[in-house]
């Protein structure tokens, strides 16, 4: 079993990759469940997704505590290191978005991935929605399920025209992410 | 068992969606419902679904729970098939509704995303609001996950508007857990198929005004009594033919469903009792702990009321000791909900069990493999008889 964690903030799109790539699972004939964690529901707070994948049926429905793989969306979140790396298992991947990967820092004991999500997200979509971005790196990262099966999703969940922008997204932030220790 | 993937579409969908599309296979008459975290997903695809001409239903948008129980107490009274949903404080303002519904043997369906009662003001998953409705006449189900949600709304539907049951009927699925994660399940290609298990409701007796009949008459000293009598023996007898109905089910889906569902119980010490989404982390959990050689085994229930009693004994017979898990409290009450059904129904018994209660899960807190872990050491304390998990500063 395969389980991520999505760090963001409410507004950027947190529980929407969480929801694709559980979809995108489902979609390959594998076993997966998308959790949301729902606080206090505003734009801004910082919200917690959780996404489990298997090849066979999941009976357990309690939220992750020890992830494989954290994702990070929201590059103001880094800082809070800790947090980041709570619970995650022993050589466990981070992957996190940065504006300006030159000032990228490792996360000691742990794989850990970049991707400049934040220009991505500008230049293909105009707006600051890194989450699709951050699925295309996510899936660079661990290839749970092929990029044709996203952009199915994607042009599922957003019609053509956005749809396009994503898929879009998704192809860069596959392609862009970069292993940095 | 296996499934019966013809004429069923694997999909992804969260549990109010997957509620929403049984009761729009079901083909439902009339809705009526009043949308509240974490339930209002089920109405907004419903109120989608009539929009769209997908679903022909009257979608009465109504100005509280009280007036969407009424409102399909009125409409299941003309003969129509019915729907609605809620939670916490929408099932507390339809509370005196619930028994209307009961007493004049209407066959609503309804689904209950579970969820805290305040205060605090909480929207997560509690079991207070399914206690609630727990005397009041209406027959409950269970669902551990998406699938049970979606199958066991169709399986209400032809359980309540069978003549010889002919009560209303909820579906519990545990908010958030339930309500809003998606997961993968199987539905009908459509309508036409569910109609097959589900032909449309014969009413016993309708609204009608060409044949003009009271319903919901008075009734004081002289009669109220004896019609209580016949409600309670009435309900009592329901479990044959709930059985029959989950039974066909089974075979329509190829999905197996009963009163309760079994895990490493036949040769276990101890057993652990659970309703709702948690039957699914207990059963992971049981699993790794029977690696430990701890000999332990989990019941679940899929149907609370009416209680599956001769289910219940026959399951925990050989048991040492019953953990009873009750995600409620019942203040004042000796022990917490479940518990006190479960003490009622093995008090007669030669061979017993002990009984111990865990209060866990208040407000959608997480119960995992640590908090399990914490339960596991503090039942194995001696004289421990009722116990609270996963609370800070424990």
């Amino acid at each position: 079993m395969l389980e991520v964690r999505w760090h963001g903030r409410g507004g950027q799109g947190v529980v929407t990759s969480s929801q694709l790539l559980a979809l995108s699972a489902i979609k390959e004939g594998k076993y997966a469940i998308h959790i949301p964690e729902f606080g206090p529901e505003r734009r801004g707070a910082p919200v917690r997704a959780y996404t489990r994948i298997d090849d066979k049926v999941i009976d357990i429905r309690s939220s992750v505590l020890n992830p494989d793989i954290v994702v990070v969306i929201d590059p103001g979140l880094v800082k809070y290191r800790e947090m980041i790396t709570d619970g995650l298992k022993k050589g466990g991947k981070v992957i996190y978005n940065i504006p300006d990967p030159s000032k990228a820092e490792v996360f000691e004991g742990f794989e850990t991935y970049v991707v400049d999500a934040y220009h991505i997200a500008l230049e293909v979509i105009k707006r600051p929605i890194y989450n699709t971005a951050m699925l295309g790196a996510l899936i660079g990262v661990a290839k749970i399920v092929s990029l044709d099966t996203v952009y199915d999703a994607l042009i599922e969940r957003f019609g053509e025209k956005i749809g396009k922008l994503n898929i879009e997204a998704v192809k860069r932030g596959y392609e862009e992410v970069k292993k940095i220790g | 068992m296996e499934v019966k993937v013809e004429r069923q579409i694997r999909t992804g969908l969260n549990g109010d969606e997957a509620v929403a599309y049984a009761a729009y296979h079901a083909d439902v008459d009339v809705i009526a419902a009043y949308p509240i975290t974490p339930q209002t997903i089920i109405v907004e695809r419903l109120s989608e679904f009539v929009h769209d001409g997908l679903l022909d239903a009257e979608f009465i948008p109504v100005e509280s729970e009280h007036s969407a129980l009424s409102a399909v107490v009125g409409a299941a009274a003309s003969g129509v098939r019915t729907f609605t949903a809620t939670a916490s404080q929408g099932l507390a303002l339809m509370y005196e509704i619930l028994y209307i519904a009961s007493s004049l043997r209407l066959p609503i369906v309804m689904a209950l995303a579970d969820r805290a009662l305040s205060a605090l003001i909480n929207i997560h998953c509690s079991h207070d609001d399914a206690y609630a409705a727990r005397d009041s006449g209406w027959i409950e189900f269970f669902a551990e996950n998406v699938q049970e949600a979606y199958d066991l709304v169709i399986a209400a539907f032809r359980v309540a508007e069978d003549k010889n049951i002919s009560f209303p009927a909820i579906v519990n699925l545990d908010g958030f857990i339930l309500s809003h994660s998606i997961e993968p399940l199987y539905i009908y290609e459509g309508q036409d198929v569910v109609r097959e298990f589900l032909p449309r409701r014969e009413p016993i007796v309708k609204l009608d005004p060409d044949k003009p009949v009271t319903i919901g008459a008075l009734a004081l000293q002289n009669y109220y009594i004896e019609l209580k009598r016949a409600q309670a023996e009435a309900f009592e007898a329901t479990p044959p033919y709930i059985r029959k109905i989950l039974r066909e089910y089974s075979e329509f889906s190829g999905r197996k469903y009963d009163f309760i569902k079994k895990y490493m119980i036949d040769d276990a010490d101890i057993g652990f009792l659970v309703l709702g989404s948690t039957a699914g982390t207990m059963r992971h959990v049981v699993r790794k702990w029977r690696e430990k050689g701890r000999k332990v085994g989990l019941i679940s229930l899929t149907l609370y009321r009416p209680f599956p009693v001769d289910d219940l004994r026959d399951a925990v017979k050989g048991l040492k000791k019953l953990v009873i898990m009750d995600r409620s409290y019942s203040f004042g009450s000796p022990y917490a909900q479940l518990y006190m059904d479960v003490a009622a129904t093995l008090y007669d018994e030669p061979e017993k069990p002990d009984l111990i209660n865990v209060i866990y899960g208040l407000g959608g807190r997480d119960f995992n493999e640590y908090t399990a872990e914490e339960m596991w050491e503090k039942i194995n304390r001696p004289g421990v008889k009722k116990i609270w998990v996963g609370v800070r500063g424990d």
